[in-house]
C-alpha cells in the first residue's frame, strides 16, 4: 500500500471529518474528531488492510499521518 | 426541536423487513408521523403494498436481501436520521434437532445481517449525527421458550451487540435502543407446528391482557424511540408484551 492509499484508508476511519481535511502531513491528534475510538479504528485498519500490528502508544507518539505510515512500513 | 417532540417531520428513516409484519407497520407509522422512509425488504411486490399503505412522501424503495451484497444496497440509500432493524425470521426446533444449517440460517438473518448492515451504513457515512438506531429483538432473549433455542440466542446476540454499539456511537450523540416484544400477531409466529388455535389459547392463558401485541404497538414504540422525545435515551431495552407471564 502506498502513502496515498494509506492516507485515504486513514481518512475512512473518521465519521464526520471531511476526507479532504486529512493529508499525509495532517497532525491528526489535533483533529476535532480524533479520539481513542478513532485510534482503535486506525489500529484495526492497519491490521486488516496491511496485516501489521501497531500499539496504541506507538500511534500516540506519531505526529502526522505519514509518521503512522512510516511506522507501519517499519514493521 | 419540533413543536411536537413526537413528530418525525424532516427525518429520514430506514426500515428493514418492511414488506410485512412489524417492519411494514413501522414504515407506515413513520410515514404517518412525517418521516421520509427508506423501505427495505426482499419482495418488491410486497414492498409496493407497504408503500400503498404509507402516507405520501418522497419515500425510497431499496429492495434486496440483506444477507447478500449489502454494500450495494447501502450505496442506494440517502443519509439517515433513524434506522429500525426489523428484518428477521422465526425458527422452531427442539435443541436435540438443531443442525449447523439452522444456526447459519437464523443467526445469518437475525444477527449477522443487521450487524453487517449497520457496519456498512457507518462505513459509507450514512448515519447522521444525533440519529436513532432501533433493533427489534424479542423477549425470547430472556424468557426461555421450548423449541426456540436458536431463535432466542439470535435475539440475545443482537441485544448484546446493541449494548456495545451504543458505546461506540455515543460520541456522535447517536442513540441505540432495543425493543423486545412478546408475541406479536405476524406471519412469523405461525410456523413450526404452531397453529393459530394453540396461539389463541396461549394468548388467553399467558398474557395479563389476554392478547398478544399487534404489529402497530411495536411500530408506535419505534416512532417514539426515533423521535426527538428520546434524544437522551440510549442503551435501553424496552419490553412490550401485554403483560406476558411467559412466552
Amino acid at each position: 500500500m502506498n502513502l496515498e492509499e494509506f492516507v485515504n484508508g486513514f481518512a475512512e476511519q473518521f465519521d464526520d471529518t471531511d476526507p479532504e481535511e486529512i493529508q499525509a502531513g495532517t497532525v491528526f491528534h489535533e483533529l476535532e474528531e480524533w479520539s481513542s475510538l478513532t485510534g482503535m479504528a486506525v489500529i484495526a485498519f492497519v491490521k486488516t488492510a496491511m496485516g501489521k500490528k501497531i500499539e496504541g502508544k506507538e500511534l500516540k507518539a506519531c505526529v502526522t499521518v505519514e509518521d503512522v505510515y512510516n511506522l507501519v512500513c517499519s514493521k | 426541536m419540533a413543536a411536537n417532540p413526537f413528530s418525525l417531520e424532516g427525518k429520514t428513516v430506514l426500515v428493514t423487513g418492511a414488506s410485512s409484519g412489524i417492519g411494514r407497520s413501522t414504515a407506515v407509522a413513520c410515514s404517518n408521523m412525517g418521516a421520509t422512509v427508506v423501505v427495505n425488504g426482499r419482495n418488491e411486490h410486497k414492498l409496493a403494498e407497504t408503500l400503498a399503505l404509507m402516507a405520501p412522501g418522497s419515500h425510497v424503495v431499496v429492495a434486496g436481501d440483506l444477507t447478500g451484497d449489502v454494500a450495494a444496497l447501502v450505496a442506494q440509500m440517502p443519509k439517515l436520521d433513524g434506522i429500525v432493524h426489523c428484518a428477521g425470521i422465526g425458527h422452531s426446533k427442539l435443541c436435540k434437532q438443531i443442525e449447523a444449517d439452522d444456526i447459519d440460517l437464523v443467526m445469518g438473518v437475525n444477527f449477522k445481517a443487521p450487524v453487517l448492515l449497520q457496519a456498512e451504513l457507518l462505513k459509507q457515512r450514512k448515519v447522521n449525527k444525533g440519529a436513532s438506531i432501533v433493533f427489534v429483538a424479542s423477549l425470547g432473549y430472556d424468557y426461555p421458550n421450548v423449541a426456540n433455542g436458536v431463535y432466542c440466542a439470535s435475539k440475545g446476540a443482537i441485544v448484546a451487540y446493541a449494548n456495545c454499539l451504543k458505546l461506540e456511537l455515543a460520541q456522535r450523540l447517536i442513540r441505540v435502543n432495543v425493543i423486545s416484544p412478546g408475541m406479536v400477531w405476524t406471519d412469523l409466529i405461525v410456523h413450526g407446528g404452531m397453529t393459530e388455535e394453540s396461539l389463541r389459547e396461549d394468548e388467553q392463558n399467558s398474557y395479563l391482557f389476554h392478547q398478544y401485541n399487534q404489529p402497530e404497538d411495536i411500530a408506535y414504540l419505534a416512532v417514539y424511540l426515533l423521535s426527538d422525545a428520546t434524544v437522551r435515551m440510549t442503551g435501553t431495552n424496552v419490553h412490550i408484551a401485554a403483560g406476558a407471564k411467559r412466552l
